[in-house]
């Protein structure tokens, strides 16, 4: 099945130094808010500055993508450069140097591009904590940026290391900005914690790449690659992808590793949209698609990530069907999504993953903001039963409807450019040969009416039905500066401002709409390679991307199914796979609109009469009190881990409290302290005690030397 | 009483070594028990000079065995040093006095360990 076909190579281009820039801009600026930090400036120069470094370097992709010709390699500054003999496991290099192809461009362009909108969002969003954070955020931002510049366009290993470390770096700072708030504390570490489990994975992988190749360029590995695979026999290179895969796992917050993400939503709404949905979380998924060729010759590993995927989809869908914080629902689906990515990435369709990452990026970043803004101006409110009809009130407008574009994306509504991402992982799946693969496919479009549901739960409640709110808890607390300043005083120093009937939300100005319109339009036009290629049957730009990087061997793969599909003409429910699909997907789609619809919208109570239902019966209520509680899997780590870790902790430290301290220290200093008082009654501090102890000492010596000087005369 | 003195110095100089010795050995015990005996600072101070002259004797008689007279110069030597060192030491004594009008040794053990 799998042929190898060969990866281009890259050639080296000295000349294109000027990109490395991308990543310079970056680190410049967060030097400079740093600097803002310091001399503890009040105004928005750090947002200035972060967002104008950004919107270059966004700039400098754009004139890379223009000039790009073939996969290059530009070499910047030697960083690590051993070398021990002449032989080929004989030295180590990783230069500073940047990896320049398709895969590359594609995924700079998203990042420096969302990275530059949600600056400008969060200069407006974060602009209550002017004077004390500020600078401190978008330092954090910077940092961010520049480790997943370094992540992505490195050309070695440890480039993506150094980057994959800084980016988690960067979401610890994050998460925990609010750092007086316990529960942002805890889940920064959490989140840090979780990911160090993944990097040991990647770590190893990185490891035994270089004992097996004896380097860790991509260009070189992919040589060694077209030359046929493996040029050392020492090790079993059938567990670098799992170890990869561990990594990527970690990062991309899937099972087993995914219980980071929820909690990561502690962190300010733009960090949870750039950082925590659009682009950090993916970078699982370029690493497998960078490293692809090394997956595709272990088929169990491909199938690993497959059920993985699938599974995750499945699990995270259903804990967002049953949560009532807006974000956690989205941060649920997040982990969803990234299900769906690496489920195509397993299933062989790496140009599907790759794509699917890229309109997610857009409507997922569009939902968080949306989200952000409404709990900017309703005093930190996220309860989805405490909101309703906001579509109602003049400012809030553009919100509900950029709201209901990215909340049509996500659901796959059909059309869109997330239905034709979503498509391309599915139709992989249920056209393979494997049976497991066609299983999953089949998880994946009951898992995408999941979605659908729960989605439209969301918007159905919030931007629909009759206006109603409660504010949040932020409301009332003056000491928060979570609103404007201006905002906030207008509010306190209204009389009427205590009682809730008189809180006037305060709806976002430019700078939130003009990005939240952007994001929209953004997710209209990644469309378009789809569309184009669904209707006016030109090449898909996306695929065009994919094909021609390193992750190209899964685009190989879509083509052998092309050739397979004229022998055995793969079928989807008895019709041609893509129409099937389509009126498969498009079923689920709407179907689970509708739902949420009915039990959300056209009659809420029917929702609560469900739930009681659903209650009441013993052999069906585990369903929603695991949902509701996220399956138990918090919990079900802190007994399997936390707990036996926290027991041994408090038997080492009984063994060193009263072990090592009370035997080994205290014991061996109780034995001077005895013979001490052993002789103690010799210094009395009388001065016949000290002349007879000498006398005594004397009248020794005398015998001694006497009884040496008779025994002489014998 | 000349004669007395002749006879004497020849009974005495034809003595044993051991006698100026057990003499000597008599003044050193004498001085060491009555240090450690007595309380009274003077009388202590009295007893190191006693053990003192004890180890001076001995140094004339191994002098007057070995008819070697740089023993008996070494001895005019300590008797000078003891003589500076009484008057040191009878002042600290009165100085010591002094601070708490007592003579006794045991007023002074505060550097003593319990």
């Amino acid at each position: 099945m799998t042929q190898l076909t060969s990866i281009p190579q890259a050639i080296i281009a000295p000349e294109l130094s000027w990109v490395g820039l991308a990543l310079l801009l970056p680190l410049l600026a967060a030097v400079a808010c740093a600097l803002c930090c310091a001399l503890r400036v009040k105004g928005k120069a750090a947002a200035i500055i972060t967002i104008l470094a950004l919107a270059a370097s966004f700039g400098i992709i754009v004139k890379a993508y223009f000039a790009y010709t073939g996969p290059v390699q530009v070499p910047i500054f030697q960083w690590i450069d051993f070398e021990w003999g002449a032989g080929q496991f004989q030295s180590f290099n990783a230069n500073c140097a940047l990896y320049i192809d398709t895969l590359t461009l594609f995924w700079m362009l998203f990042v420096t591009g969302l990275g530059t909108l949600i600056a400008i969002y969060a200069s407006e969003y974060m602009e209550g904590y002017c004077g004390s954070g500020y600078s401190r955020f978008f330092f954090g931002i910077c940092i961010f940026l520049f480790s997943m510049s370094a992540l992505v366009m490195g050309d070695n290993l440890i480039m993506l290391y150094l980057g994959w470390e800084g980016v988690g770096l960067a979401s610890y700072l994050l998460i925990g900005f609010d750092y007086a708030r316990p529960a942002a504390v805890a889940a920064g570490k959490k989140a840090f914690i979780m990911n160090r489990i993944g990097d040991l994975g990647l770590a190893l992988g990185i490891f035994m790449l270089w004992a097996n190749y004896g380097t860790l360029q991509y260009s070189e590995l992919f040589a060694a690659m077209n030359k046929g695979g493996q040029t050392s026999v020492d090790w079993d290179l059938s567990v670098i992808p799992f170890l990869l895969m561990l990594g990527a796992f970690g990062k991309s917050a899937q099972i087993p590793l995914f219980t980071w993400l929820p909690d990561a939503m502690e962190g300010p709404t733009p960090v949870s949209a750039l950082i925590h949905a659009a682009t950090m979380v993916t970078a699982g998924v370029y690493l497998i698609a960078r490293m692809y060729p090394f997956f595709e010759l272990h088929p169990e590993a491909l199938a690993t990530v497959a059920w993985v995927g699938g599974l995750t989809a499945l699990l995270a869908a259903t804990i967002g069907m049953a949560q009532y914080d807006i974000k956690r629902v989205f941060a649920y689906s997040t982990i969803s999504q990234l299900g769906y990515m690496f489920l195509g990435l397993g299933v062989g369709t790496s140009f599907g993953a790759c794509y699917h990452t890229l309109t997610h990026a857009f409507f997922k970043a569009l939902l968080f903001l949306t989200a952000g803004a409404i709990m900017h101006g309703f005093a930190g409110q996220l309860d989805l039963r405490k909101l309703s009809g906001l579509r109602h009130i003049p400012g809030w407008r553009i919100v509900s409807w950029t709201m209901l574009v990215g909340c049509l994306w996500l659901s796959a509504f059909p059309y869109t450019a997330a239905f034709f991402s979503k498509d391309a992982i599915l139709l992989q799946a249920l056209t393979s040969v494997r049976a497991d693969f066609r299983f999953l496919g089949w998880l994946g479009l009951f898992t995408a009416a999941l979605t659908a549901y729960y989605t439209f739960r969301v918007w159905f409640r919030v931007c629909a039905g009759p206006l109603h709110f409660e504010p949040g808890a932020e409301a009332h607390s003056e000491s928060h500066d979570h609103h404007a300043p201006s905002t906030h005083a207008a509010h306190t120093t209204a009389p009427a401002a205590k009682s809730d009937h008189s809180f006037h939300p305060h709806a976002p100005r430019w700078a939130i709409n003009g990005v939240l319109l952007i994001l929209a339009l953004g997710a209209v036009v990644v469309g378009v390679p789809a569309y184009n290629q669904a209707f006016a049957h030109k090449d898909n730009w996306a695929q065009q991307m994919i094909a021609g990087s390193s992750a190209m061997q899964g685009a190989g793969l879509a083509e052998d199914h092309g050739s397979q599909a004229s022998v055995e003409h793969p079928k989807v429910l008895g019709m041609d796979a893509h129409t099937g699909l389509t009126i498969v997907g498009c079923t689920a789609s709407i179907g689970g609109i509708l739902i949420a619809w009915y039990f959300h919208l056209g009659s809420r109570k029917s929702a609560d009469q469900l739930r009681a239902a659903l209650l009441r019966r013993w052999w069906i209520r585990w369903v929603p009190i695991c949902m509701e509680n996220k399956w138990y899997v918090d919990e079900i780590y802190h007994f399997c881990f936390r707990l036996p870790m926290w027991l041994g902790s408090q038997i080492l430290y009984f063994a060193d409290r009263h072990f090592l301290d009370g035997v080994m220290v205290d014991g061996l200093a109780k034995i001077p302290i005895a013979v001490g008082k052993l002789f103690r009654p010799l210094y009395g501090g009388a001065l016949q005690g000290y002349a007879s102890t000498m006398a005594g000492g004397i009248a020794l010596v005398v015998a001694w030397l006497s009884w040496i000087w008779l025994r002489g005369f014998n | 009483m000349n004669q007395e003195l002749s006879s004497g110095f020849t009974i005495a100089s034809s003595a044993p070594i051991a006698v100026a010795l057990a003499i000597s050995a008599l003044l050193f015990v004498i001085g060491l028990v009555g240090f450690l005996c007595r309380r009274n600072m003077i009388i202590m101070f009295l007893c190191t000079e006693l053990m003192f002259q004890g180890a001076a004797l001995a140094m004339i008689a191994f002098a007057r065995l070995r008819m070697d007279v740089s023993g008996q110069v070494f001895v005019i030597f300590i008797l000078t040093v003891a003589a500076a060192e009484a008057a040191l030491a009878l002042g600290l004594v009165v100085l010591l006095y002094r601070k708490r009008e007592t003579l006794s040794a045991d007023a002074w053990s505060d550097l003593g360990e319990s």
